[in-house]
């Protein structure tokens, strides 16, 4: 029996009330290099709603989300270089001349707009997401063989960022801690301010939209493609462009994500279309609990979070601890901390050990009213 | 006669060299009610999975309301008008039963129209009164994956009368059911008969006779004979092939 309508609602609120004020409450208390931190790994639950959106729900593993991250945090990074040039000889960002470069490469002209950013950040992700899916799914390949082919993906394009120099300065990456936007350092204690206060209200926002996304017949598709597919073909729905759509969606967010991340973090590189970065977006979604959106973002900045406080205090045992966090939940917490939460774990946990009355097992059954059919 | 909803032309369907439908040729009339059986290999689910474009044929010609339905995808052929329910019951597990019939009701199909324009509510009476058909309205906001078998097989069921389809293809429909559900089944699938096109396919004699229904008999990819079920009994070929195996032909 799992909790009553009430008492998840409830639950929730709870959960929904504790993240808000601590949220709220954060700037007057933590310290801005705290703050900052937190802001960041406030950025990573964007992609990682995105994670769950897929592979939560329409059970898409995808093991490429850093290629959307990355792509937005060069949209975002591109744009400030370019926004900070301007006294510059050449009027082109700094790092040109060490190529001897003299002309801006066309791709980066659009970027002089502050208006095309803000749109391409989200749009460009979201597009080339969309072209890989539509490709991928139509051929109707899945399952593991997706997965193998996000991860292929994400290769091509850090081995191509990594070599591109002459224009986007490979491995070196793009810098913004040093850039200017509307007259401040971007790095600076105040902006980073700003930016934590935008990021907080763009996880919110980013939240409600996967809400939106899931509820009612739609979310359904996505849950019926992930239990079976070829089934929802012989009911009149076409998989694919479902798929398509989902994963430009979760490309989006990813996009979004990381131009947050990248202004906060004063730097956007290859170094985060690496394997391991793209595969802990999932390990972040599978500890806070697939298909609960919540759990992503809680699962996004705990973990990483922690991540930061042991690394400090023990460097280098952090992989240790990930690694097994990974395994205690795929052995004992299939469904993620917020899931077994949900379907009441926390009292099986006290009847196994004999505390709690065990659940009887036929629970009388709910005679239906219209009011709760509600998914 | 008036012209056939469903029409099969000399369909070959060849696996690797072994012709799962060899020449296989069918047609059905609006409204008709049509049982087919056959022994295990016969080519009757490939025959199903060749309506329903899930395997095209390697030769021949489908037509149903007069279109040709190869080369067509799975959904299309469904918004068609061609429902399908599979051997074993197949149903959405995780989603409720509620959110089951919602989707088979559902009239938009493409993703935007869901996204934007959706409300579920809206069929709450259709999916009440086919919920009511099949006896599962205490089952509303239970999860698929926790019925019982025979309550998933009503379940699809349902949703294949939901999808109200022209034509409904039903693959075994009474496997795992008690006889009292068969008995019931089989009075479901009479009373759509004639609004729809029924074509059944099943193992279970008893069932198909209780169905009173025009009999065709495949063999090896072929169409052996057709005919009413006393007929077909006494076809010495039939009994050869099928009805002469221990109890009749129940593997």
């Amino acid at each position: 029996m799992k909790l009553s309508q009430n008492n998840r609602r409830l639950f929730k609120l709870a959960i929904g009330l504790i993240i808000t004020a601590s949220i709220i409450s954060a700037p007057a208390i933590l310290p801005v290099f705290r703050l900052n931190l937190l802001g960041r790994y406030l950025s990573l639950a964007i992609v990682a709603l995105g994670v769950d959106l897929i592979w939560g729900f329409a059970g898409l593993l995808s093991l490429g989300q850093g290629i959307f991250f990355t792509l937005g945090g060069y949209c975002a990074a591109m744009y400030l270089q370019l926004n900070s040039s301007a006294e510059l000889p050449n009027g082109i960002p700094e790092f040109f001349g060490l190529y001897g470069v003299q002309k801006l490469p066309f791709f980066w002209e659009p970027f002089k707009s502050s208006f095309f950013t803000l749109i391409a950040i989200w749009l460009i992700p979201a597009l080339v997401a969309g072209l890989l899916g539509f490709l991928v799914f139509r051929n109707r390949i899945k399952g593991v063989y997706f997965s193998i082919l996000t991860q292929a993906a994400l290769l091509v394009f850090f081995n191509f960022f990594n070599g591109q120099q002459k224009l986007i300065n490979g491995t070196n990456g793009l810098k913004t801690d040093v850039t200017e936007l509307f007259g401040q350092m971007v790095g600076s204690d105040s902006m980073q301010r700003y930016f934590f206060w935008i990021t907080a209200l763009l996880v919110v926002l980013a939240w409600i939209f996967a809400r939106w996304i899931v509820r009612d017949r739609f979310g359904n598709v996505l849950i019926a493609i992930r239990d079976d597919e070829p089934r929802l073909r012989f009911t009149g729905y076409n998989p694919t462009f479902f798929k398509t759509i989902v994963f430009s969606i979760a490309g989006g967010l990813a996009g979004i994500s990381g131009a947050l991340y990248t202004v906060q973090s004063g730097i956007v590189s290859p170094q985060f279309m690496t394997v391991p970065f793209s595969i802990e977006m999932v390990i972040w979604v599978a500890v806070g609990g697939r298909g609960t959106l919540l759990g992503a973002i809680l699962g996004a900045v705990v973990i990483n979070y922690t991540k930061s406080l042991v690394s400090e205090a023990l460097p280098a045992s952090w992989m240790f601890i990930q690694g097994g966090l990974f395994i205690l939940v795929v052995t004992a917490l299939p469904e993620g901390v917020l899931g077994w939460f949900q379907n009441d774990g926390p009292k099986n946990l006290l009847s196994r050990l004999g505390i709690a009355r065990p659940i009887s097992t036929y629970p009388s059954l709910e005679i239906d009213g219209k009011e709760e059919v509600k998914p | 006669m008036s012209k056939p909803l469903l029409e099969l032309r000399q369909i070959f369907v060849s696996f690797d060299g072994f012709l799962a439908l060899n020449n296989l040729s069918i047609s059905l009339q609006p409204g008709e009610l049509r049982a087919v059986i056959g022994p295990n290999g016969a080519g009757k689910t490939t025959f199903l999975d060749v309506i329903t474009g899930k395997v095209s044929p390697t030769s021949g010609e489908v037509l149903f309301k007069g279109f040709s339905l190869l080369r067509k995808n799975e959904h299309h052929i469904a918004r068609l008008g061609i429902g399908r329910k599979f051997q074993s019951p197949r149903v959405f597990e995780n989603l409720t039963v509620f959110e089951n019939l919602a989707l088979a009701v559902s009239k938009p199909k493409r993703p935007l129209p869901l996204l934007l324009g959706r409300n579920i509510n809206r069929y709450s009476d259709q999916i009440h009164h086919l919920m009511s058909i099949v006896n599962l309205q205490a089952r509303a906001s239970t999860t698929a994956g926790s019925l019982s078998h025979g309550q998933k097989q009503w379940l699809e069921i349902a949703m294949l009368v939901g999808q109200d389809p022209d034509m409904l293809l039903v693959d075994e429909p009474v496997a795992g059911l008690t006889d009292e559900e068969t008995e019931l089944t089989a009075d479901l699938l009479k009373s759509l008969a004639g609004d729809h096109t029924v074509l059944v396919i099943d193992h279970d004699m008893e069932f198909i006779r209780r169905l009173n229904s025009p009999v065709t008999v495949l063999h090896q990819g072929n169409v052996l004979c057709e005919g009413s079920m006393q007929e077909i009994q006494q076809n010495p070929e039939v009994i050869e092939v099928y009805l002469g195996r221990p109890e009749g032909g129940n593997l």
